[in-house]
């Protein structure tokens, strides 16, 4: 039978499929057709590409990349334009439904449903923020509770001012960013709440951002409660023992209209959980290889749906790879499969990434230490042998570590773990 | 002043039910909400289970418009198409001691004629609901759960619809009865009725005090609630309850199927004394867990995406068992008042069969004559996740805002978010959209969506956006604009 027209479901086909038009994206993107794939395709729900940085007016962008200091709208644009120029087949204000173990993409827009037929697939959904659930905050359920991002949409691209008396809980980046930002639109910030015993954003923003605007910043404390019936009246703060545990008696109430929230990102991985890629559970990711591939073989990841980084630059430059690596189509299955190593983190690291090494040579890993401390080693273990010593200055987790090390085949044929670790000097 | 026959006071489930059945009927009819919703109390912060009836001594009201309202349901889900699935009920004994407790609810559901009571090995449980250990089960298959905010929105919708006229944000502060009419002063004026009916949920005895001398008091019973996120649905297929809390008067924290696949634990049990104190507590928080994992054992820690707490609205303390029947009855001393006293649980279910017996105490006062032009709601919501890939195509065709995914979470588009706005009822608030269609309801919290939302709602309503409030007259998003923008 033969459909009416206008009511069928579009059918593509395409070498790359990038899901996601932020940073990450759109790096993959670009690189991926400027290493030989021919038809790439660049899919965004949003109507702009992007992602978060279109909103994100502070500079330090592109340093590490460029050596200018860029605005994230400046950033953005440089991308946007490359990826102009390289015949990349946009298509924004369409939303992935699904995807199969095949790489055929379901999408909607406007014009209707379409299925995507993909050779490679680079996932780049960025992430999400915690809300105060993931912390399990009590109290009332008021207006005037935001997460930082959210916060930082209305100021940046609406003109609309979230609220006046504000507490952040947090002190990761977008929260000390958000605590300035803030205060330059004449706002009252009362304060930000850590739990932890120091910052969690980078020591510059702490210092750029908080201490430049006399802004408290209460370590080793916790909100413990939301009060307001229609709009926040206020929160109180307390303080926490060293196992985060709350302090009875050192409860304050701090009278606010405004509590936002900068508890960390989720990385965004319903569509890869649903088509059954492995996730690693502390980086909320998927468990990749040193080509970004996933455990479904012709989709690799990239960005903060990978992992959440510090910095654009340092996620752009995985992002290339990600898209170089689809291009060429690197999958395991082409590999010896027998020859595939595992990098765990050891003591002193929280997480690694690439989680699995299929290849031997040269591979480079990023790491995040489990807590702050000055001048540490960093070690990699193959079984009994040291593979690699590396003296680090310091080492916070705010600050991802990357650090370069050659895998020889004979490692591989005969270790199946890698054991990554940060010791004292 | 504006005159109406019938006022009812609440529009919670209850008051939305009466309003709905008599709009079958050739009268004025007014509902007077406090809320900025139809549903903005305990009619949307509860279980959303459709009771059986095993609950209550046979001869109580409980049980009777319990059992009755549980055989309307069906009937009115595809007439106002709200969503309803009959998952049934395990209530599990955890020892042998709670077997008794299990028979004893047995013969009352017998008594009440509940159809279909079955008793369950704890093996033959495992096979049903792997994740659940029990050594004895009661099966109520009768049992069903709906989503109590949608039936409520529906019914007093479908209410709107045919002339019943709906004053939100509109708090009753007086009434008199002047000779055969009674005088209603709100925030929002004046008006007059023939017939008032005290739906008031809560504030039930607030509404009776403005014209008597209350001869009863309300306990309010807070019960929190924690929704876990739909990655794990699969942990249950029924409702898991426990033996009821007989000293308060509950049925006790049961782990509960939602439609949209999300699990609720609770509801906790706590007497407190402001009604407006919904607050949730770090304490219930952590003891319902724990008490779920009691019943779930691989109940995961990190689930959780929202907290809430519902009051229930009590006739009896705890020190006397926490139970009193329902009062549903008009004033002896001003007769064309009515009052519906202490509908808590099992309210949801029983509304439907209270409405009915409204209907009949109001034909004794006001001659009721059908009309012809009454339209029940045949059509639910469309919502776009739900629907086959040619139904979406079409609807994409006809109106490309169907195309457009608005709450990535729920995948709820554009055009569900103008329906929501478009109510008859004239709900304008960022809630109001969440309970219609879902925006802003999945793990994130709204996180992504609410810009958008605030944006159509700006265009649609025509409106500075800064006015836009969350759920309640007081409850305003922002304020004002930045410092760049006021010049303009």
């Amino acid at each position: 039978m033969v459909e009416p027209e206008g009511i069928k479901v579009i059918d593509h086909s395409a070498d790359v499929v990038v899901i996601g038009g932020g940073p990450a994206g759109l790096a993959a993107a670009i690189s991926a057709k400027e290493s030989g794939a021919e038809h790439v395709v660049l899919l965004d729900r949003n109507s702009w590409l992007g992602g978060i940085l279109p909103q994100c007016i502070h500079d330090g962008f592109g340093v590490e990349e460029t050596g200018t200091s860029m605005t994230g709208p400046e950033y953005a644009e440089k991308y946007i334009e490359m990826a102009e120029k390289q015949d990349i087949d946009i298509m924004k204000e369409t939303m992935v439904l699904q995807f199969d173990k095949r790489r055929e993409i379901t999408a909607v827009n406007k014009n209707g449903l379409h299925k995507i037929k993909a050779s490679a697939i680079v996932l780049a959904m960025g992430c999400r923020e915690k809300t105060r659930w993931n912390v399990m905050i009590p109290g009332d359920r008021p207006s005037g509770i935001y997460t930082a991002g959210v916060a930082q949409a209305f100021i940046n691209l609406y003109n609309i001012m979230p609220g006046k008396n504000v507490i952040i809980l947090g002190s990761g980046d977008v929260g000390l960013i958000m605590a300035r930002r803030l205060k330059f639109e004449g706002a009252n910030v009362l304060g930000v709440v850590e739990i932890l015993p120091y910052a969690s954003g980078l020591p510059r923003n702490v210092v750029q951002c908080l201490e430049d605007y006399d802004i408290p910043l209460f370590l080793n404390h916790t909100v413990t409660c939301i009060n307001g019936k229609e709009r926040v009246e206020q929160v109180i703060i307390a303080q926490v023992d060293k196992k985060m545990n709350v302090i009875s008696g050192t409860e304050k109430k701090i009278e606010c209209d405004t509590f936002l929230l900068s508890l960390g990102l989720i990385p965004e991985n319903e569509l890869a959980n649903n088509v059954g890629i492995e996730i690693d559970s502390i980086t909320g990711g998927p468990t990749v290889n040193q080509y970004f591939e996933t455990t479904l073989s012709g989709v690799f990841a990239c960005g903060n749906c990978l992992q959440v980084y510090d910095t654009v630059d340092v996620l752009a430059t995985d992002a290339k790879n990600a898209g170089k690596s689809a291009a060429k189509n690197l999958t395991i299955q082409k590999k010896d499969k027998k020859i595939i190593t595992k990098v765990a983190p050891g003591r002193g690291v929280r997480y690694v990434v690439p989680q699995i090494i299929s290849e031997p040579g040269k591979v480079h890993l990023t790491l995040r230490a489990e807590k702050p401390r000055e001048s540490s080693v960093l070690h990699v273990i193959a079984d009994d042998k040291e593979l690699l010593k590396k003296r680090l200055l310091w080492a916070n987790p705010a600050n991802m570590i990357g650090v370069d090390i050659d895998i020889p085949l004979e490692v591989m044929t005969t270790t199946q773990n890698l054991e990554v670790m940060l010791g004292d000097c | 002043m504006k005159n109406f026959q019938v006022a009812i006071i609440g529009g919670g489930v209850i008051g939305s039910a009466i309003a709905r059945e008599l709009s079958k009927y050739k009268l004025n009819i007014a509902v007077f909400e406090m809320g900025s919703d139809v549903a903005s109390g305990t009619s949307k912060a509860n279980s959303g289970v459709v009771h059986s009836g095993i609950n209550s001594p046979h001869s109580s009201l409980k049980a009777r418009f319990c059992v009755e309202g549980n055989k309307m349901f069906q009937s009115l889900a595809d007439e106002l198409g709200f969503p309803l699935q009959w998952v049934g009920k395990y209530i599990i004994a955890k020892n042998e001691g709670e077997i008794n407790e299990l028979e004893h609810l047995k013969k009352t559901g017998m008594d009440n004629s509940v159809s279909g009571l079955e008793m369950k090995g704890g093996s033959e449980v495992k096979k049903k609901e792997p994740n659940v250990s029990c050594v004895k089960a009661l099966w109520v298959p009768t049992a069903g759960i709906t989503l109590p905010y949608e039936f409520t929105i529906a019914l007093a919708e479908n209410a709107a619809e045919n002339n019943v006229r709906f004053f939100l944000e509109t708090k009753v502060t007086g009434l008199k009865k002047q000779q055969n009419h009674f005088l209603i002063k709100t925030n929002n004026g004046d008006f007059q009725a023939e017939v008032v009916v005290n739906a008031a949920g809560l504030n039930c005895r607030e509404v009776v005090s403005m014209v008597e001398e209350p001869d009863f008091q309300v306990y309010l019973c807070r019960g929190e609630y924690l929704v876990l996120d739909k990655n794990y649905s699969s942990l249950i297929n029924s409702m898991i309850y426990p033996v009821p809390v007989k000293e308060l008067g509950v049925l006790g924290v049961h782990i509960t199927p939602t439609i949209e696949g999300n699990i609720l634990l609770g509801p906790s049990a706590e007497f407190i004394d402001d009604p407006y104190d919904k607050r949730t507590t770090k304490e219930t928080m952590n003891n319902l867990i724990q008490e779920a994992k009691e019943i779930i054992p691989s109940l995961p820690d990190k689930a959780v995406i929202n907290a809430y707490s519902g009051i229930r609205c009590k006739l009896a303390l705890p020190e006397s068992g926490g139970w009193a029947d329902y009062r549903i009855e008009e004033s002896k001393n001003m007769p064309g008042f009515i009052n519906l006293l202490g509908v808590e649980s099992p309210g949801l279910t029983a509304a439907p069969a209270i409405a009915k017996e409204i209907i009949k105490m109001i034909s004794r006062l006001i001659e009721l004559k059908e009309k012809n032009s009454f339209k029940s709601r045949i059509h639910g919501r469309k919502r776009f996740s739900e629907l086959s890939t040619e139904e979406q195509l079409n609807l994409i065709k006809e109106d490309e805002r169907w195309g457009r995914i608005v709450c990535r979470c729920e995948h709820v588009t554009e055009a569900e978010v103008i329906e929501a706005l478009s109510n008859p009822i004239g709900a304008k608030t960022i809630s109001s959209v969440k309970y219609r269609c879902r925006a802003g309801m999945g793990r994130c919290q709204g996180g992504f969506c609410t810009q958008h939302i605030v944006r159509i709602m700006g265009e649609y309503f025509n409106m500075d956006v800064t006015d836009i409030k969350l759920k309640s007259p007081n409850s305003n998003l922002f304020y004002g604009r930045t410092r760049g923008d006021q010049s303009d």
